[in-house]
């Protein structure tokens, strides 16, 4: 037992965790932490310029290492600007702690006290009941390592997301004897499920037996690090692996039994095969509404295994013939071990010449680069301009679908959005937490315009905290994705989407102290992305591009996979 | 609004503050449907219980087990099955009760239903009647002539039969 501040607590509990790095802003109800912050060498602390690229940044470090990232802001506006990156974590199933300042729970001064609408509160446990795995808000000093303990071990384990730790002033600020220890006091929590092995056994005859199977591998692959899995698998059984959006980079894209990710905007070759298969392992997947497009025509006349670590997930968006609860790497482990055993036929040759052939069908190489800056052809180029380590993260929209479609992804972790919950202005925070997290490996954020904007202030933080990173503006002057809407949707009727030639973006990179570049050829666009990945400080490349051009193929609202419109 | 069956639903959880608030909330975010929620200690004095009742099809019900049990604060849920536990509500009703014949005709049908006057005034008369949710609004019917000035129904707690028990063994 030692004497010493909930501050100081705190502080040695996150150490306590391998806490280096925390992204966060401060503000009056947490200022007894950022003093205790004052002289420790084994957190660092990047300060955000708004909490929500905080929370984001958080997130990017956490899924680009695999680790928990933390956040920290103040208490009222402080802790509901990071809701955004809460609920964005929590929907991406992303490890992430949240620590946010609160007034106090007790004091002399009783109008500056929790339940009194003082000044800067905000009751930011009950703001992110329905967004965090758990949150907490000390009472006593002695609970804060408990409560530590508690979150890094519940955003960590089962289906990963985000715990929120609320502490009031006073407990941060006064003394009090502390214990440090591994206790962990959550008894309702059970995040480890062993497969059962019979259902395993089931979805092994079902494999053997398979003439087109199929995998879909999705988001839990990469959070629970079962690329491997996937790749034996595939290998085993010949079958082509398609991924969910979340799951982009879980199979290496290059493969000859990758078939892009399947959904809204999937690739067709992933949208027909899918359809076309008679089994199907989905792994780690909740079956979205993005990537299943309407249920009814979903993988028709497939027999499906769902493996899934969240019990809540099976049966929820589809009925499956076999569902396996448990984690992806250990159920996959144990199903190659069972399918091995049984299967004795040759994989049919059929099957893998019909996914050579929709591949070349639907999803051919481009042929020769385009003159115009058009999309396809500039992410197409940026993958041969990107060393094969470098990590994207991209915004939202189409400039998100178009790397979706047209940037492979090779390795798990190396492909970075805000999936489930589809947030404008993830890309860029998400780009400086993954450099954080990966200080040698090239960072680039696959932005549009009308995303960038939305947390473009934290080119200050990155020039300030020496993060640099890439940021290529798909810049069409228009909030291109809702505009393709309304085109498609909406009879050409465009209201609010129009963002005019403004900002300029390499001005604005130059005010903040970063690069600006602008290309608008192929030539100047391959020299931008040379010098960019060069340079000490983070660069702004702005490439503008038409302001018409669609994403396709697209699944219209309602429509199913197969009923895939436009070329790919 | 719901026209699938009801079904109770027995949860054990952890007797600290913002338990029933984290319940609650996920009902109205996953858009269930609860007709009744109570909530009280349980044999052990760190555990609570909640006996809630839930309206659905089969698919909803499963969902609701299912995303309680990922609650870090619910211990365990079990759905009772179907006639295999018992159940009990208690109402409190005031009644107008101006006249004598009106007040003999409603403690004749007290007892009937086994209830207890437990308050009387000039003009009403408080019952409380305990039982299940059909005994209570059978009650309720016949007291719809006389005029129902106030009423508080708890909703319904109940316990699986016998040796079958929902509970968490230390």
């Amino acid at each position: 037992m030692t004497k010493m501040t909930g501050a100081k607590a705190l502080l040695e509990s996150l150490e306590r965790q391998n806490v280096d790095v925390i992204f966060g802003i401060l503000g009056g109800a947490i200022l007894p932490v950022y003093d205790a912050l004052c002289g420790n060498e084994k957190i660092r602390h990047i300060l955000s310029r708004h909490e929500q690229g905080a929370a984001h940044a958080a997130e990017g470090y956490a899924r680009a290492s695999g680790r928990v990232g933390v956040c920290m802001a103040t208490s009222g506006p402080g802790a509901t600007n990071l809701v955004t990156g809460i609920a964005n974590a929590y929907m991406d199933s992303s490890p992430i702690v949240a620590l946010t300042g609160q007034v106090p729970s007790t004091g002399i001064n009783t109008s500056y006290m929790i339940g009194r609408d003082a000044f800067q509160e905000a009751d930011i446990i009950g703001i992110t009941t329905a967004i965090t795995k758990a949150n907490y808000q000390p009472r006593t000093i002695a609970e804060i390592p408990t409560i530590v303990n508690n979150a890094f071990y519940i955003s960590s384990t089962g289906r990963q997301g985000p715990v929120l730790i609320d502490l009031p002033k006073n407990i941060q600020s006064e003394t009090a004897e502390v214990e440090f220890t591994n206790k962990i006091d959550a008894r309702g929590y059970k995040p480890a499920v062993e497969p059962d092995l019979a259902k395993i056994s089931e979805a092994a005859n079902l494999l053997a037996e398979a003439e087109k199977p199929i995998i879909l591998s999705g988001g839990g692959v990469i959070s629970s690090n079962a690329s491997d899995e996937i790749m034996q698998m595939s290998d085993l059984l010949m079958a082509p692996v398609a991924t969910t959006f979340m799951g982009k980079g879980s199979f290496p894209e290059g493969h000859p039994l990758s078939v892009g990710s399947i959904g809204m905007h999937g690739n067709p070759a992933a949208n027909r095969l899918i359809s076309e298969s008679d089994t199907l392992l989905a792994v780690g997947t909740r079956f979205s509404d993005r990537a299943t497009a309407n249920l009814d025509t979903f993988c028709p006349c497939a027999k499906k295994i769902h493996i899934d670590i969240d019990a809540a997930e099976i049966g929820k968006n589809i009925e499956v013939d076999v569902p396996i609860i448990g984690d992806a790497k250990t159920s996959m482990k144990i199903l190659r071990t069972a399918l091995a055993k049984k299967l004795h036929k040759n994989q049919s040759s059929t099957w893998t010449k019909r996914v050579k052939e929709a591949k070349d069908q639907l999803s051919p190489l481009l042929r020769e680069m385009p003159k115009d800056l058009v999309p396809k052809a500039l992410l197409m180029e940026l993958r041969k301009l990107l060393p094969e380590n470098t990590i994207v993260t991209t915004e939202v929209g189409q400039n998100q679908m178009w790397s979706a479609l047209y940037f492979k992804a090779l390795k798990p972790r190396s492909f970075i959005s805000s999936g489930g919950l589809g947030t404008m202005g993830f890309g860029f925070p998400a780009a400086l937490g993954a450099k954080v997290a990966c200080p040698d490996r090239p960072v680039v954020d696959i932005a549009g315009d009308g995303s960038f904007i939305m947390t473009e202030q934290e080119l200050a933080s990155s020039v300030a905290e020496k993060i640099p990173v890439t940021i290529i503006v798909l810049n069409n002057s228009v909030l291109g994705m809702v505009a393709q809407w309304q085109r498609m949707l909406y009879k050409h009727r465009y209201m609010a989407v129009n963002l005019g030639k403004t900002p300029d973006f390499v001005k604005l990179a130059e005010a903040y102290g970063a690069q600006g570049l602008r290309a608008t050829s192929i030539e100047e666009f391959q020299k931008a992305v040379k010098t960019a990945l060069k340079s000490e400080v983070t660069t702004v490349i702005d490439v503008p591009i038409g302001s018409e051009e669609d994403v396709v193929p697209f699944v219209p609202p309602g429509c199913g996979l197969p009923q895939q419109r436009g070329d790919y | 609004m719901e026209t699938g069956k009801t079904k109770v639903i027995s949860v054990l959880v952890e007797n600290k503050p913002g338990v029933l608030h984290g319940v609650s909330n996920l009902f109205r975010r996953r858009n269930f449907n609860i007709e009744s929620i109570t909530v009280g200690p349980s044999e052990n004095k760190d555990i609570a219980r909640m006996t809630i009742t839930v309206n659905g099809d089969e698919k909803t019900l499963e969902q609701v087990v299912k995303q309680l049990a990922k609650l870090i604060d619910v211990l365990k849920v079990e759905e009772l099955e179907q006639g295999n536990f018992v159940m009990r509500e208690l109402a409190l009703i005031k009644v107008n009760a101006p006249t004598p014949k009106e007040r003999s005709d409603i403690i004749n049908c007290v007892e009937v239903f086994r209830g207890r006057i437990i308050d009387v005034s000039t003009d009403s008369l408080t019952i409380e009647i305990t039982g299940t949710p059909d005994k209570m609004d059978a009650f309720l019917n016949l007291m719809k002539n006389t005029g129902v000035i106030e009423l508080a129904r708890t909703g319904i707690t109940a316990l699986a039969r016998g040796a079958k028990s929902v509970r968490i063994d230390e």
